[in-house]
């Protein structure tokens, strides 16, 4: 088990892991998401093929409502 | 037709409308329906990884809206080019609402970082409609920069206090040459009409709505003082004089003329 950070907290995830495994892990739709991994946008298509390490910062945002 | 352009795009309703602070998902979406709006805008926020539930966008017909993305809670142009490169990752169309506002207290928008950001997200393709004071000189800054609306707020966000920037506004709209919208601050459907009269090419509506006690039932009532507006200047207003001009014939009154 290795240790992350998603949206500032620590997120312990068995390695080796996918974007799309963690989110997938979380619950969450694919679709309705953006991710930054270590400040770089990881875009849509690439969720499948991108490795995650240990000590990797993620941010995970989705559309709420706003003016 | 009378169709509002954006970026070459048309648009038959005059009235964005915002989905933030309705008391319920379902409010939100009787609210957009009723508004007629085809542009509504949203933000982004970190997920709650403990809570993947209820989904704004389950409830906003993407086919029927033409979302626009927020960059609220920016401080500076850095953080709000952030938010919309992630906006556009999320699958939105490459239109955002630049906002950048520093004091949390009245939401004034940095007239700096927005001109630094816009620079930045125009070179990058973006359809940026920036969110400024109603300040002319910066709002052709901003058109020069490649902007496709300029929008100037009426009065602070949230407040409901109506088109206070009314002269300013006026220069900006004399000037103009992109759509100008005015946003924040309308808080009843006369306002919206005020600014339409004017020569606004739209405006964008949030809080007046959300906070309504019927949200739907306001949202119909802006479209309609959105659309008596535009109508309004369309059809010409009238000259504001000091002095009274009778609507009645001023001969043949029931008295001799001494």
């Amino acid at each position: 088990m290795s240790q992350l950070t998603v949206n500032g907290k620590p997120l312990v995830l068995a390695l080796p892991a996918t974007v799309l495994d963690l989110l997938n892990h979380l619950a969450f739709d694919s679709s309705k998401v953006a991710i930054e991994l270590n400040g770089t946008i990881v875009p849509l298509a690439c969720f499948d093929a991108t490795e995650l390490n240990r000590n990797d910062r993620l941010e995970i945002v989705c559309f709420v409502g706003g003016g | 037709m009378d169709n509002l352009i954006i970026a070459g795009r048309s648009f038959s309703s005059r009235l964005m409308a915002g989905t933030g602070k309705f008391a319920s998902h379902q409010l939100m979406a009787a609210a957009l329906t009723a508004s007629g709006s085809e542009i509504v805008t949203v933000a982004l926020r970190r997920v709650d990884i403990d809570r993947p539930d209820d989904e704004l966008l389950a409830h906003v017909d993407r086919d029927k809206y033409l979302l626009l993305p927020n960059t609220s809670g920016a401080r500076d142009a850095e953080e709000a080019v952030r938010l919309a490169r992630l906006a556009r990752a999320a699958g939105c169309e490459p239109w955002i609402k630049l906002e950048v506002t520093p004091d949390p207290y009245y939401l004034l928008p940095d007239p700096i970082e927005t001109l630094k950001a816009a620079e930045i997200l125009v070179k990058e393709g973006f359809v940026v409609l920036p969110y400024i004071n109603a300040d002319p000189v910066l709002a052709k800054h901003l058109q020069e920069a490649g902007t496709a609306t300029v929008m100037p707020l009426g009065a602070p966000i949230g407040t409901n206090k109506g088109v206070r920037t009314r002269d300013s506004i006026a220069i900006i709209i004399e000037q103009a040459i992109v759509p100008v919208v005015v946003d924040a601050g309308l808080g009843a459907p006369s306002h919206a009409a005020e600014a339409m009269e004017m020569g606004a090419d739209a405006v964008l509506v949030n809080t007046a709505l959300a906070v309504a006690a019927d949200p739907a039932r306001m949202a119909a009532a802006f479209a309609k003082g959105v659309e008596a507006g535009r109508e309004a200047y369309l059809a010409g207003l009238g000259a504001v004089r000091q002095q009274a001009d009778a609507s009645s014939p001023l001969t043949g009154f029931l008295r001799d003329e001494s």
